[in-house]
């Protein structure tokens, strides 16, 4: 085995950069400065883990045992411009998981240095907030005798959105068809050209309701807020490939709790940072102190391969090199028949599998061997 | 336009809705409508629910109108001399049954003074919005809601004299206490269900006070005396039942002592107790692996050589005593069942004394188990020389806000004092004001503490302790039940790995999560002892990987596939050498290649 020093030279950059701008600081001599060195490096090696320890059975088991005192608590914030997420335990399932669409997506969108100010964020806020046609309509009536549906529009609100009638019709049609759609004054009208029941108008109506009319799709619901000297457009639902668009926004400085959208548009190691971000983020929210290195190790091995792949029978789990370590956790058959029709091997160099045979796995006070040159071998 | 749903299908629309769920409940009640019509005005999603169909659960209430509850006088009247029933109310109108839905869009009054005009419904007695355990707790309106419902839940599990007939009963498994006594403090419900004559628990003198520690964590400290006296004294019986069945081919069980050439004849001692007819005498005092009746029957599945007369050919099927049990017999039934064969029933019982870690509770939902057990004269004792039975930690109460619990200890103080029992009724129940009112006139302090002299030291205690008299419920978790402890035992045949559960003489398991424990102290040496609870020795065949067998003809291991090759021994789990099996017998071969580590 090849002899390795870990010198000051190896540290990681960040710690390095630290001590220089601590020592522009303060001044220290030479040899104070090597004796801080040497101090810096002995304390790095202490807090680095030692070969052979189990940190993905500690990491687990630090996130874990304070999940399961989790409050199943949402936490309501009564008369407030409230906000519903979906926090704690939940959430922390589906950052895990890696869902496609996480229950309650929000944006945090910041502005350009240039436009932060109140009217500029109300003015991103009305842009990008989705108004469906519902929101238009002060009522509406189902009218059986001539199967028609009935809509009396507002046209104050149609107004602030920068829509006239005409543009409404002609979004509208994009999407009825079978109805003969007709604007007097107010009131759009749709005539069913069939012989329709009244649960097929009901129907109709609440698809006609659903039609977006303005705003980005997705974003039901946007609030701005003032934090430090800054204003911050939250919103409800997330499209960060629109917004990033938008000439106000701070593309730098918009987040997405959408961690398969924020890997789509901006790439891997931001989704890698998304994952560690979300979990300390409910970890933090339920008051509960996990070390971050514990939520890096998940974001490292959740992102490693380029793509995320939830921790669990389809991702990590999964793809776990030995057969017998495969079958032990869930779907067994598959993994069996699986391994029989390829004649793959198992090499017992994990944990798992030498569990199942009862040997003694190598981690731990197991790391250790015994090597013993004979000289016959020598001479060879 | 709100929508309007009938059964859960969409109806239509109507542009008022107030005016038709009033509409609807009108005709309910002057008896146009079925009265199981239950209409629903939800102003969120602007929607009519209207049900009809089974399976709701609803409630009667006293219909309210303009401010005046639709009940009069006259009517109670009435219903007393039976001039009208319940039935005609609910025709009148007078009573209409809610269900979940439209309890929604009601405003119900608990008391008739409470009513306004905004009100729509009243309590017939607030006393029902409980079930029926829960309204047996006294005072529970002072308890937060959960310890309602947790002591609701424990009533259920308490000890007492649940039939009276127990005697001649040959339940499995049952409880009774032995000097169960009605509580001082009672409620309505209690006499409506004759509960006085199944009391559950006992009134103790109770004392909020830390006592050497050891109640602490919800532990409770229990005066020996008291024990002595004969405080949750309780006998537990199970009835333990066998038959003489008869088999195909004229062959039959036969209750006997068994011989001793009988296949898997137990040792002589077991047998001891029996009588000539093979089963046990009443009154025998009786302890683990003792057998209660004696019974042999014909083996399964007869060989080539064996006769069907010989003795040998029998198998014993003695019914023993469960391990780990003891007792007396209580009695011998024998009779027939259906069929006409034989049946013997024997009951055994056993006295279960308070011990370190039975379980108790009030009906407030505080439980706890006994974690030491004090004799009467290290006790603390009062000023008149009151000896609480029972000594609870004070630390219970703030975080819980059991203040029942706190009302229940005055009042049953003032009523084992004045000699007469209290109503605790859950709304209707005697003030606190009065109690404390009568408190001082007997002579004591009207808070109901009292000066306390520590036992040990004789020293007057430096504050005034709360001590009062509760009704206490022994439940049906005792330790007697639940000790259970191995070093060696059976084993599973499949598997040969210890067998599980207490009746079994089982294993306690080292399961997945303990294994990761170990792994992650990095300790997978002390990991592998611990599974080696199955471990066996398999030859393997050191050029094609199949586990060979060992040939007693050649004295030595070969391979069943190569026939001339080299075979290694290795140690392995036995589930491991049975997944291998049973790999194989799914067309699945597993080789094991072996080699120098």
């Amino acid at each position: 085995m090849k002899e390795t020093t870990f010198t000051y030279e190896d540290l990681p950059l960040k710690i390095r950069e630290s001590v220089e701008e601590n020592f522009e600081k303060y001044k220290p001599t030479e040899a104070q400065k090597k004796r801080i060195k040497e101090r810096v490096l002995e304390l790095y090696k202490k807090i680095s883990y030692e070969p052979g320890e189990a940190i993905g059975i500690v990491g687990a088991q630090s996130i874990s045992e304070p999940a399961t005192q989790m409050t199943m608590r949402t936490y309501h914030a009564a008369g407030a411009v409230a906000k519903q997420v979906s926090l704690g335990l939940p959430r922390l399932i589906e950052i895990v998981d890696a869902r496609r669409e996480p229950s309650t997506p929000i944006m945090e969108i910041r502005l350009k240095r240039e436009y932060n100010d109140k009217e500029n964020a109300r003015r991103v806020a009305r842009k990008i907030k989705e108004t469906k046609f519902k929101d238009v309509v002060i009522e509406d009536v189902i009218d059986l005798v001539n199967s028609a549906i009935e809509f009396k529009i507002n046209f104050e609100i149609l107004n602030e959105l920068n829509l006239d009638k005409e543009s409404l019709l002609n979004i509208l049609k994009k999407y009825v068809k079978n109805y003969k759609l007709e604007m007097e004054d107010d009131i759009i009208k749709l005539t069913s050209q069939k012989d329709v029941t009244i649960r097929d108008l009901r129907r109709m109506k609440l698809k006609v309701f659903d039609i977006t009319i303005a705003g980005i799709k997705d974003i039901s619901y946007v609030i701005v807020m003032k934090k430090d000297d800054e204003w911050i457009v939250t919103t409800l639902g997330s499209n960060l490939r629109k917004v990033l668009k938008i000439k106000e926004v701070d593309p730098t400085r918009v987040f997405s709790n959408d961690i398969r959208e924020v890997e789509k548009v901006l790439g891997i190691e931001a989704a890698r940072n998304a994952i560690i971000n979300e979990l300390s983020k409910t970890l933090a929210d339920q008051s509960l102190d996990v070390d971050i290195r514990h939520l890096i190790l998940v974001g490292d091995i959740m992102t490693c391969d380029g793509t995320i792949k939830p921790i669990g029978r389809y991702g990590v789990s999964g793809e776990k090199r030995s057969v017998l370590a495969r079958a032990n956790f869930e779907t067994t058959v598959k993994h069996l028949t699986e391994a029989a029709i390829r004649g793959e091997k198992d090499r017992l160099d994990s944990i798992i599998e030498n569990v199942i045979v009862n040997q003694v796995a190598p981690i731990g006070t197991n790391m250790c061997e015994l090597v013993y040159k004979t000289k016959k071998r020598s001479k060879k | 336009m709100t929508s309007v749903f009938f059964n859960w299908a969409y109806m239509g629309e109507t542009r008022n809705p107030e005016g038709l769920v009033n509409e609807i409940r009108e005709l309910r009640r002057s008896g146009k409508l079925p009265n199981e019509v239950n209409v629903y005005y939800d102003e969120v999603s602007d929607e009519i629910l209207i049900n009809t169909d089974g399976g709701r659960l609803r409630r009667p209430l006293i219909v309210v109108e303009n401010g005046r509850p639709k009940l009069k006088n006259k009517h109670i009247e009435d219903l007393k001399s039976g001039k009208i029933t319940f039935d005609d109310l609910i025709a009148e109108g007078v009573i209409e049954y809610l269900d979940p839905d439209e309890e929604e869009n009601s405003y119900i009054a608990l008391r008739p003074e409470d009513v306004t005009k905004h009100h729509t419904h009243l309590e017939i007695n607030p006393l029902i919005i409980f079930g029926l355990s829960s309204s047996l707790i006294p005072y529970g309106e002072y308890d937060r809601g959960d310890r309602v419902n947790y002591g609701a839940k424990m009533i259920g599990q308490s000890l007492g004299f649940y039939l009276s007939n127990f005697l001649v009963r040959t339940d499995t498994k049952s409880n009774m206490l032995l000097y169960p006594q009605v509580p001082l403090i009672t409620s309505d419900t209690f006499d409506i269900f004759n509960l006085d004559k199944h009391p559950s628990g006992q009134n103790v003198v109770i004392a909020l006070l830390c006592y050497e520690g050891y109640n602490m964590e919800d532990a409770i400290i229990f005066n020996k005396g008291s024990i002595e006296r004969g405080l949750g004294r309780s006998f537990f019986f199970r009835t333990y039942t066998t038959e003489e069945t008869r088999y195909g081919g004229g062959q039959v069980d036969e209750i006997k002592i068994p011989e001793k050439d009988v296949r898997g004849y137990r040792s002589e001692k077991a047998y001891a107790n029996l009588e000539e007819d093979g089963i046990i005498a009443v009154e025998t005092p009786v302890s683990s692996g003792d057998v209660l009746v004696g019974k042999t029957s014909p083996l399964r599945f007869l060989g080539r050589d064996e006769f069907l007369s010989s003795i040998q050919n029998r198998r014993e099927t003695s019914t023993v005593l469960r391990h780990g049990e003891k007792g007396i017999v209580d009695k011998v039934i024998i009779t027939e069942n259906q069929d006409g064969n034989r049946l013997v029933k024997v009951t055994v019982r056993d006295l279960r004394i308070p011990e370190l870690g039975d379980k108790f509770a009030s009906r407030h939902g505080q439980k706890g188990v006994i974690g030491l057990i004090i004799p009467e004269e290290d006790m603390p004792f009062t000023e008149d020389g009151i000896v609480p039975d029972v000594i609870m930690n004070p630390h219970s109460i703030p975080s819980r806000l059991t203040v029942g619990q706190l009302l229940e200890m005055l009042g049953g103080k003032v009523a084992a004092l004045r000699g007469k029992k209290a109503n605790g009724t859950m709304f209707n129940g005697e003030k606190e004001h009065d109690l404390r009112k009568q408190l001082l006139k007997l002579g004591f302090r009207s808070d109901g503490k009292e000066v306390l002299y520590n036992g040990i030291t004789g020293k007057k205690m430096e504050v005034e302790i709360f001590i009062g008299m509760i009704y206490y419920q022994k439940l049906e978790h005792m330790v007697a039940n639940k000790i259970h402890a191995r070093s060696r035992g059976p084993v599973a045949l499949l598997t040969k790995q210890p067998t599980e559960g207490k009746a079994n003489e089982g294993g306690l398991r080292l399961g997945e999560m303990e294994k990761d424990c170990l792994l992650a102290h990095g300790a997978p040496i002390l990991l592998k002892e611990r599974f080696s609870s199955d471990e066996v020795e398999v030859p393997v065949c050191t050029k094609c990987g199949s586990i060979g067998y060992y040939d007693w003809k050649k004295n030595k291991t070969v391979c069943p596939m190569c026939k001339k090759s080299k075979l290694v021994n290795v140690k392995m789990s036995y589930a491991f050498k049975l997944l291998i099996d049973e790999l194989k017998s799914m067309m699945i071969f597993p080789r094991i290649r072996v080699g120098e580590k």
